[in-house]
């Protein structure tokens, strides 16, 4: 179940991404799809009952949450946030040459 | 913890579907906020307090950069005009979509249950280590000594991704 | 770019300084508390941000700081990789931890690691602090 509505969000960037024709718009979908992907991984090293992946005391016997997948989502927290800088930026140099974020308009090739 | 879980996600789900259909392009960055904020509540309520951080500070830094890309050229989206083709590509991403919401429904009947996951890779990452590195918080034990290699991609991507910025987004270098 | 008012450039006098102290100590006390050196750079780029956004700019000014902190990212960067290469002068693996371990939950304990975050801090504070002065030196509306 809890599966299932991370999978929901997905799909809704991912009609975002074929629907809309702005480009921003576009960049917004793409980051939430990224969103769910780190949630789903989260969710997947989840254990009940269980406490950060901190070590308290060298000599108890504690259980922690899976410390593997939260290593996988940090690098892909940054990297998102490069491919994002970097498509806004070409966002704004496409603005600049063409005057619109209109994904149907910017079709002539200009030497 | 299962409820308000629950209750989050319903939340995100609605500030995405608001932030995709807004007209206004500055309602569309601010829901995405919701989106992202949510996320670290998320994260907080499974246990991870070290993605938890990364996600608040680089969400507040995602709003940054959109919001002074807006600022600079346009803050409303056009008209879009009703003809075939808009028609056409709406019912065929529909269809599209069910049949994913399908196959992933399919496909995650094969995952443990929510909760009781297969530790069979962290065993040992939790019992060594401490012992091998000498780091209390394990999470940085693995992206750091365990695993350093995905750190250093990592650190070449942002570095690729800045010289990639500053090359689109260059002033002089051709004769005006 | 014209600052803000008078009420707001003081105020982001006083707050800069605390935010880049609260992201030096994320960074260093990154392997005994959440945190690290991805969080604490952000951080870090962040109380740059809020003074250049609070005070305008002035783009000659910014042009001449964009070189250093550009090299800065690269140090930053390259540090990173002569700790990890030290391993294999040694003549054993990549990546080898070769500082002692000291006593656990000791802020000097766990080799190769505080260092490692130390370099990642200064290499992403630097890279965000770059991508935005991009950023807002395009001028609006320049059409070629």
């Amino acid at each position: 179940m809890i599966y299932f509505l991370c999978s929901l969000l997905f799909l809704v960037g991912l009609s975002g991404i074929l629907l809309k024709r702005n480009l921003i718009k576009i960049v917004i979908s793409l980051t939430i799809m990224e969103y769910s992907l780190f949630m789903f991984l989260a969710l997947v090293g989840y254990k009940q009952n269980a406490l950060a992946p901190i070590v308290k005391s060298v000599t108890e016997e504690v259980n922690y949450v899976d410390p593997l997948p939260q290593a996988l989502v940090l690098t892909a927290i940054v990297i998102g946030l490069a491919t994002t800088a970097l498509l806004v930026a070409l966002a704004v140099r496409i603005y600049e040459k063409y005057g619109t974020f209109d994904i149907r308009k910017i079709r002539r090739l200009k030497g | 913890m299962f409820v308000i879980l629950i209750l989050l996600m319903i939340l995100m789900i609605a500030g995405a579907v608001v932030a995709i259909q807004s007209k206004d392009l500055l309602s569309a960055v601010i829901c995405m906020g919701i989106v992202g904020f949510g996320l670290t509540l998320v994260f907080l309520i499974l246990q991870a307090p070290d993605l938890a951080i990364v996600q608040i500070v680089v969400e507040t830094l995602t709003l940054i950069i959109l919001i002074a890309a807006i600022l600079k050229t346009t803050m409303k989206e056009s008209k879009v005009k009703k003809s075939a083709v808009v028609v056409y590509s709406g019912i065929a991403t529909v269809i599209l979509l069910i049949i994913l919401a399908f196959i992933l429904g399919d496909a995650f009947k094969g995952l443990p249950d929510f909760g009781c996951p297969d530790l069979r890779m962290s065993e040992y990452y939790i019992e060594q280590g401490l012992k091998k590195t000498g780091a209390a918080n394990l999470v940085a034990s693995v992206i750091l000594d365990f695993r350093a290699y995905d750190t250093l991609g990592e650190a070449t991507v942002l570095f690729t991704a800045v010289m990639g910025i500053l090359a689109v987004l260059r002033r002089k270098g051709r004769k005006e | 770019m014209k600052g803000m008012t008078e009420i707001v450039k003081t105020i982001s006098k006083l707050l800069a300084g605390l935010i880049f102290f609260y992201g030096i100590y994320i960074v260093l006390f990154g392997h005994l508390t959440p945190g690290g050196g991805f969080a604490g750079g952000v951080i870090i780029s962040g109380a740059f941000i809020l003074l250049i956004i609070a005070n305008g700019i002035d783009e000659e000014k910014i042009s001449r700081g964009k070189e250093k902190v550009g090299f800065l990212e690269s140090s930053g960067i390259f540090l990173f990789w002569i700790i990890s290469t030290v391993g294999l002068c040694m003549g054993t693996f990549f990546f080898l931890n070769f500082l002692g371990k000291g006593r656990p939950l000791n802020i000097f304990s766990a080799g190769t690691v505080p260092l490692c975050n130390i370099a990642i801090g200064i290499e992403v504070s630097a890279a965000l602090c770059c991508i935005v002065i991009a950023l807002i030196l395009v001028k609006k509306g320049d059409k070629k």
